[in-house]
């Protein structure tokens, strides 16, 4: 695997994310060392370890009771809209 | 002693002899943080209004009742602003209590401000704040260690009693260090998440900052426990913390693992754990050097799993529902990629980048599942450990404070500060970090003791015998 082959610039587009020219060099640069320094995994031995590994610690499945609780109200819940009208978020139109 | 230098427990008994009241000790804080935060700047918002009114009207006979407590800025209070040190969230009000939040008002609790942090708890330094950078109380030009810098640094300078960070690399444990103070971070499940704002949901921890070690049982006691809107949390019966502060150390069985002790670990640092050991040994403690054979590969599981997850928690960020949008007009894509632009800094975008790539079609396998396997393998070290040692010990941070801006030009010099505190998060067990002396420049030096799932009380036995018999929670920084 060739950890330098991270594209900053696609991958900021993928996480919804705008970045100068600046920013992507730097990050470009950055990453790439970052990605260079976790490369020492590759040569751990992991063939004692699950595919899929569950942690035993973690809890799985934690159901509740499917009853009605007292939540947020509509008001707090639109409250910190940047844009909001009749309890509504209000949003640019996304189908023309 | 000002009131502000005291402690819970010392204030707990003035406050139910009636020797003094909330109000005359809100008022000894609110003087403290207007001399001295001008300075440390660990603060991000003081309301002293409500501090007042609070004290006016607190149960003195609640386990914390009266006691005025700081609170990390990623921890939601409702009614109160809740920013994460972000540009993203200036504004937002908080809708609701977070449970450690209404576990502290039920335990009488005065909540007096809100603290700086590294932005979204991405940072060891708590320079990547966007507001503000606060110091080190002890030497005004050194950082005070992050992510929770803020929350550390007011109890480090006596401007709050106690106060809740969050840890999910060392963000408690090494800012505790570097200040001077005594940072716990639960075990995983121990404390509700509830409110706390998502960074990496499997490392993720609250914990408490305090100036001793009983402060610290006494804090625990009041936040932990299951809770119903938090599945992570655990259903293990919490016992009586302060109860264990009084069993000795003799028979104490203490592992000192070698890999914690080699190489770039600082002179002093090493000096100050060396006289530590010997003193557990001239206890009577059990002393063995063990091993953590996959301890190399901590920073690199943790920085793929970490931003990883960071990456699909901070996707919520995106210009609708709450935070910053920017003034742009433009499709909902650009109105995405143009608020969280604007609204994010500079390490919450690298790591956002870093997570998105190693979840990413084709690489997932070699870097996100790759280290979930090695996860699985430190893990098991600190099993194998705990079969044969009660606790272990070793040094919380590799080095005393560091200079401001010394490593904000390099990401991974900035990562590799918290070699000693993160391979804990990644096996989900407790650790604390309790002062052990002074370098010879005069910056705090912190030890680390590791304890297994759910055995937070060994680790306060171990840590309150160690700090009774020294000198170092007496010591204050000077201004």
């Amino acid at each position: 695997m060739n950890s330098n082959s991270i594209d900053v610039a696609y991958v900021a587009g993928l996480a919804r994310l705008e970045l100068t020219q600046a920013e992507t060099e730097t990050f470009q640069k950055q990453i790439s060392s970052i990605l260079d320094y976790v490369e020492a995994l590759q040569r751990i031995d992991v063939s004692s370890v699950a595919d899929n590994p569950i942690d035993p610690n973690l809890p799985t499945n934690v159901l509740r009771p499917d009853e009605l609780r007292p939540s947020l109200t509509a008001q707090d819940v639109v409250r910190n809209a940047p844009k909001s009208a009749n309890n509504l978020v209000i949003m640019p139109k996304i189908v023309e | 002693m000002s009131l502000y230098q005291e402690t819970i427990a010392s204030l707990r008994r003035k406050l139910t002899a009636k020797e003094i009241s909330p109000t005359e000790l809100v008022q000894s804080l609110l003087q403290r943080i207007e001399s001295v935060d001008p300075k440390v700047n660990g603060y991000l918002r003081v309301d002293s209004e409500k501090a007042l009114a609070q004290a006016k009207n607190c149960d003195l006979s609640k386990p914390l009742g009266g006691i005025p407590i700081a609170i990390k800025d990623n921890i939601n209070e409702k009614g109160e602003e809740c920013t994460c040190a972000s540009q993203i969230l200036v504004g937002y009000q908080a809708p609701y209590d977070a449970t450690v939040i209404r576990k502290l008002k039920e335990a009488g609790a005065i909540l007096l401000g809100r603290t700086n942090m590294d932005e979204f708890a991405m940072g060891s330094s708590t320079e990547h704040s966007s507001f503000k950078k606060t110091s080190n109380p002890w030497k005004l030009d050194h950082i005070p260690g992050g992510s929770s810098g803020g929350s550390a640094a007011v109890v480090a300078a006596d401007e709050a009693i106690a106060s809740l960070g969050s840890d999910t690399g060392g963000s408690i444990r090494q800012p505790a260090a570097l200040c001077g103070c005594v940072g716990l971070k639960p075990t995983y499940g121990r404390v509700s998440r509830y409110g706390l704002v998502a960074f990496a949901s499997s490392l993720d921890q609250i914990g408490p900052f305090t100036k001793t070690v009983e402060d610290s049982a006494l804090m625990l006691q009041a936040i932990a426990g299951q809770d119903h809107y938090e599945n992570t949390s655990r259903p293990v019966a919490v016992p009586d913390y302060t109860a264990s502060l009084q069993q000795p150390v003799k028979g104490l069985r203490i592992g000192i693992p070698k890999e914690y002790f080699g190489e770039g670990i600082d002179h002093d640092v090493a000096d100050a754990l060396q006289k530590s050991i010997a003193w557990y040994q001239s206890q009577g403690a059990i002393i063995k050097e063990i091993s953590l054979p996959h301890t190399h590969a901590a920073i690199a599981v943790y920085y793929i799993i970490a931003t990883a997850e960071a990456s699909a928690n901070l996707a919520r960020f995106d210009g609708v529902r709450y935070g910053h949008r920017t003034s742009t007009v433009g499709d909902p894509l650009t109105i995405y990629r143009k608020s969280r632009a604007e609204g994010f800094g500079p390490e919450v975008k690298r790591r956002i980048i870093l997570g998105t790539y190693v979840l990413s079609s084709g690489y997932a396998d070699a870097y996100y599942n790759r280290a979930q396997k090695v996860r699985q393998l430190l893990r098991r070290d600190f099993v194998t450990a705990f079969q044969e040692c009660d606790v272990l010990l070793t040094p919380t941070s590799p080095t005393p404070a560091f200079k401001a801006g010394e490593k904000m030009n390099d990401p991974l010099k900035m990562y590799l500060a918290d070699i000693c505190t993160i391979a804990v998060n990644l096996a989900e067990v407790c650790g604390i970090s309790i002062p052990c002396g002074f370098s010879s420049n005069q910056l705090p030096i912190g030890l680390q003791l590791i304890g297994p799932h759910f055995q937070e009380g060994t680790l306060f036995r171990a840590a309150h015998a160690y700090e009774q018999a020294h000198e170092w929670v007496k010591r204050h920084p000077q201004f």
